[in-house]
């Protein structure tokens, strides 16, 4: 008896010591606790797979040619589009043991991190690497917080894009060549596309059905009264607002019943397989459409949510700078890379985003993200809520929330209209 | 020696409820001040009567009780069942007895990422899973939206957990049935007790602890459910919401106190169906 329970005793010593001793050593015996050296550099990612593997790959490469004398360590954690990723972070801040640099959507959704002062202020490098001049002022407006900068963006990806499938659309008797004005004409040609027996519209889980709210806020409030959304001068509770959720209201009544259980590359496959007509979802679709080998144009067509087309729904990958990173200079080298041109080339034509940077050569990228990067210089930038630009995380939180609710019919629209307010709001 | 692993228990169990109880009583809403950037106060039970008035939370709770009632009466029923099937001689047993034990070797994770696709909620021309199934056997009347419907939905996702846990409630109650000496049985038929009158006063009374135990265990089970649900749904997803699922989002939002106070209220609750359990076979114990 007295053995079994020194035994037991042991081994709960031995699970309390394995506790303790997990995470505190990553890789990097050698020099453990950290000199702020450039030895190394650990990069904090969700790119684990796909055209994401194969950017951050080609940023590797581009890296390795610029810093050969830092070791770049892979960080990526996989699942979940990233929430995995941002769980395991959330911990490692907590804890005091940061990776060197990790990737961030830009925008509000860094608000969180910088309250608890777990960021550097970056602009001192943003100076030392000229990048002040190259990216255009809408992008540093959004990047600033109280007239500093945390992250250095890696990429731009446009939120407001209408994917369609010509032949659906020419069966259903809708011009795929011609481009609704704005929701009432989609809905009208919505309609006849349901008519047909197809789904008209798809949509996958919550946060692509918030992505497609935010689009109708845009379509029908114009660039300044969706800004205003975020900035308090545009009123929730008003009548345009009404106006845009009815919208929603009626495209959520066009889409597919199984929505809540599909993520995004699901939704979009509807529309390469013919299933449906219409998908509303953010620029790396495109990568979906290339990889299933669909010629633009013929296979499939593209534009802006119809009545926004004059804005740029913008959001962006961006890396930073936590507090007590061990390898501080390493991190900077990997900043200083992000923000070069050819890094930013580099990876963008791998990941099918377009470059934050207006100095990039567009004949180098691929037809779609060269009318990307034409509208990315001519229209307004407005930031994307469903990915982290517009709002911190609580109040995306929120939203999403609400909008789930809202579409598996737990709640009115009056109801919705008010908890999107509160979601907001506080 | 036992003194070191009680130590240890007071630390990292007890200790540590304590520190979710005295997260649970403070302000702490905001990354600030989970970071200690910004100070935190004491506000009581503040929280927890926000919870309890607040619509979404209360239908998570339902969500819960429902999510609990089907789990639990799903495996209570088959696996007593199968149980009682497999108590008389039967050829064969040990295949029979593998087959429905083998479901609970598979993780709630691997086995929801099956039937997420199984219980998917397009009905007629686009249906799949069961649903299509359904149409192919012409047994159309039965297709139904699952786990999106948005008062009874969670109750399809106990679905898979009773698939998973049946058998193991039939190995419960089947060592319970062979745990009831013959004696007893032929003194039964002895004083002409029929086959069934044998079973109604002589063996099933004998099963109560057996029956108290699967209830105990299922039940903190089905009270603890997080994974299969995500598994199947998504934490966004209303449908689908418990105690477990507003935890996580709290804790994404940096809400800790919240996230601290929802896993005290789980905390009660198991309490509430275990303490009594506990005390039930001490008393037992105390009795022999």
């Amino acid at each position: 008896m007295r053995r079994i329970s020194a035994v037991a005793a042991l081994a709960a010593a031995g699970l309390v010591l394995t506790a303790c001793g997990g995470g505190s050593d990553d890789g990097d015996n050698a020099d453990a606790g950290g000199d702020n050296s450039a030895s190394k550099v650990e990069v904090f990612t969700w790119w684990a797979a796909g055209s994401e593997l194969t950017g951050l790959q080609a940023l590797e490469a581009v890296f390795a040619e610029q810093h050969p004398d830092t070791e770049f360590i892979n960080g990526a954690v996989a699942g979940g589009a990233g929430s995995a990723a941002k769980d395991l972070l959330q911990t490692r801040l907590q804890a005091g043991d940061p990776p060197d640099t990790f990737q961030a959507h830009a925008g509000m959704e860094l608000q969180d991190y910088i309250d608890a002062g777990q960021l550097e202020d970056v602009s001192g490098l943003y100076d030392e690497f000229g990048l002040n001049e190259v990216f255009p002022q809408d992008l540093l407006d959004l990047l600033t917080v109280d007239g500093k900068i945390y992250s250095v963006p890696s990429n731009i990806h446009r939120s407001n894009v209408v994917w369609a499938n010509p032949e659906v659309l020419e069966a259903a008797g809708v011009d795929p060549a011609a481009v609704p004005e704005d929701i009432d004409a989609w809905i009208a040609d919505l309609q006849k596309v349901a008519d047909s027996g197809a789904t008209a519209l798809s949509v996958a889980a919550p946060w692509t059905q918030v992505n497609l709210l935010e689009t109708v806020l845009m379509a029908d409030l114009g660039a300044e009264g969706y800004n205003g959304l975020w900035n308090g001068s545009t009123d929730w509770a008003s009548a345009e607002v009404t106006g845009a959720l009815e919208h929603f209201e009626t495209l959520i009544g066009f889409t597919n019943t199984d929505r809540d259980g599909l993520d995004w590359p699901d939704a979009t496959q509807k529309v390469i397989d013919g299933v449906a007509g219409y998908n509303v979802m953010g620029d790396w679709a495109v990568a979906l459409f290339e990889e299933n080998d669909i010629e633009r144009g013929t296979g499939f067509v593209d534009f802006p949510v119809p009545g926004s087309d004059e804005q740029f729904g913008f959001l962006a990958d961006s890396f930073t700078l936590p507090v007590g990173a061990k390898h501080a200079e390493g991190a900077k080298a990997w900043l200083e890379t992000i923000g070069s041109l050819e890094g930013q080339v580099a990876f963008n034509k791998a990941k099918g985003s377009i470059p934050a940077r207006t100095d990039a050569d567009p004949s180098e990228f691929s037809e779609y993200q060269q009318t990307a990067i034409e509208s990315y210089a001519n229209d307004t930038i407005v930031p994307s809520l469903a990915h982290g630009a517009a709002a911190p995380v609580a109040v995306l939180n929120g939203v999403t929330d609400a909008v789930s609710k809202f579409t598996a019919g737990g709640s009115d629209l009056a109801t919705f209209q008010s908890e999107l307010g509160a979601a907001v709001n506080g | 020696m036992l003194a070191p692993s009680i130590l240890l228990l007071g630390v990292f169990v007890y200790g540590f409820i304590a520190i979710n109880f005295n997260t649970s009583f403070t302000d702490n809403h905001t990354s600030a001040q989970a970071a200690g950037g910004k100070p935190v106060s004491w506000v009581g039970f503040r929280n927890y009567l926000d919870l309890f008035a607040d619509p979404d939370f209360q239908h998570s709770l339902r969500n819960l009780v429902v999510f609990t009632v089907v789990f639990l009466v799903g495996t209570m029923v088959i696996g007593f069942l199968w149980a009682w099937l497999l108590e008389r001689p039967t050829k064969g047993e040990g295949v029979f007895r593998s087959i429905y034990l083998f479901p609970m070797a598979v993780s709630f994770i691997a086995s929801g990422v099956v039937w997420r696709w199984l219980l998917n909620s397009n009905q007629g021309e686009h249906a799949s899973g069961l649903n299509r199934l359904f149409q192919m056997v012409g047994l159309d009347f039965l297709q139904n939206p699952w786990w999106n419907n948005i008062s009874w939905g969670v109750a399809a996702i106990a679905l898979p957990a009773v698939w998973q846990l049946s058998g193991y409630v039939m190995a419960l109650f089947l060592a319970g049935f062979r745990g009831v000496p013959d004696e007893l049985r032929e003194a039964g038929r002895m004083d002409g007790a029929s086959e069934w009158q044998v079973y109604r006063h002589v063996v099933f009374p004998q099963l109560t602890p057996v029956a108290l135990s699967a209830l105990i265990i299922i039940g903190h089970m089905s009270l603890k459910s997080f994974d299969l649900i995500m598994a199947i749904s998504k934490a966004s997803n209303y449908q689908t919401k418990v105690p477990a699922v507003d935890m996580y989002i709290f804790k994404s939002n940096y809400d800790f106190a919240n996230a601290a106070a929802v896993g005290g209220i789980l905390l009660v609750i198991v309490a509430i169906l275990v303490v009594p359990y506990l005390i039930y076979t001490s008393k037992e114990e105390g009795a022999r």
